[in-house]
């Protein structure tokens, strides 16, 4: 394999430039398709997915080592372990009911579940992407 | 109506389309035509949030599948035991056929459906819960155990690829 600089790998530099721009408008996007679940089409699923996909618009357009050293795979196995606990808690003390119903279900489930999907699902990506380069190079 | 039945059959289409097609990367995309045509459907039925998810997880899943597997080359033998094959697609039709002419006979009517439990949650989710959006007031609040059940399918998902498609073995495994 070539040793290529840093800047080469991934897309051009049109693409990299466009997604420095973007992705935090993506990002936030996601966040408030999750946390506006109440008031406008969305949830927490939809929110998750949409973070999911800003994850992946960095990995695509940056290539994978760029990506996986700001993400490292363990963080995000952390926070979707961290949603689930998160879920699972609140759904079995019953906490989200003595929190006048609105604070407590309308945000800390989707919270938990935009923690659960988007993490998780990034975290699928980047499995599968290592998984096809390994065989690859065995295979 | 109409639009409805329009999107069907492009979906039908598009189906056989992605089985029958040779090229990995036309079927990839036939599939994507697919989703997009019942995120379509969702939003002739005035169903926004469904619409909303059935797009961005169409784009996901179509993401992976062209930048994850799409190289994989599999192998895909459709010679020999085509008779079998055969009778066992004519038979499992029959017999799907024969039960949904039997089981849809008995529901009701599309667009009218039987409005016992989904009336109550109709008239009080907004007053009860406070949320303008009625899908997330009932998700959120009268199925809060539904939706944990769907988040634990998602995660034992998310647990299963991510140990099936582990990069290094795990410490037992190292001795060998």
């Amino acid at each position: 394999m070539m040793m290529r600089g840093n800047e080469e790998k991934g897309m051009t530099f049109i693409v990299k430039t466009v997604t420095k721009l973007t992705l935090g408008f993506i990002l936030l996007y996601g966040i408030f398709v999750g946390l506006n679940g109440h008031l406008a089409p969305g949830g927490g699923f939809s929110g998750g997915v949409i973070i999911a996909l800003s994850l992946v618009h960095v990995m695509l357009a940056f290539g994978k080592e760029t990506a996986l050293k700001r993400l490292r795979p363990t963080f995000l196995r952390v926070c979707a372990c961290a949603g689930a606990l998160l879920f699972i808690f609140i759904v079995m003390t019953g906490l989200g009911k003595r929190a006048h119903g609105f604070l407590g279900n309308e945000i800390v489930i989707p919270v938990s579940e935009m923690l659960i999907v988007g993490f998780g699902l990034f975290a699928i990506f980047i499995a599968l992407v290592l998984m096809t380069k390994t065989d690859g190079q065995t295979g | 109506m109409i639009e409805i039945h329009l999107i069907l059959i492009f979906m039908i289409a598009a189906a056989i389309i992605a089985v029958a097609v040779k090229d990995l990367l036309s079927s990839v995309v036939a599939i994507g035509a697919v989703g997009i045509g019942l995120c379509m459907a969702f939003l002739v039925l005035r169903a926004p949030d469904l619409a909303m998810l059935q797009l961005v997880v169409e784009i996901l899943s179509l993401i992976i599948l062209i930048r994850a597997t799409i190289r994989k080359d599999l192998p895909f033998s459709a010679s020999g035991r085509w008779a079998f094959n055969t009778a066992c697609t004519l038979l499992f039709l029959s017999v799907f056929l024969t039960a949904a002419s039997i089981a849809l006979k008995n529901m009701p009517q599309f667009g009218s459906p039987l409005m016992k439990v989904s009336k109550v949650y109709l008239d009080e989710a907004v007053p009860k819960t406070g949320a303008l959006n009625v899908v997330a007031a009932i998700m959120l609040n009268f199925r809060a155990l539904d939706t944990l059940g769907e988040a634990t399918a998602v995660f034992a998902a998310v647990v299963g690829i991510l140990a099936i498609a582990r990069k290094r073995p795990r410490k037992d495994d190292d001795a060998r």
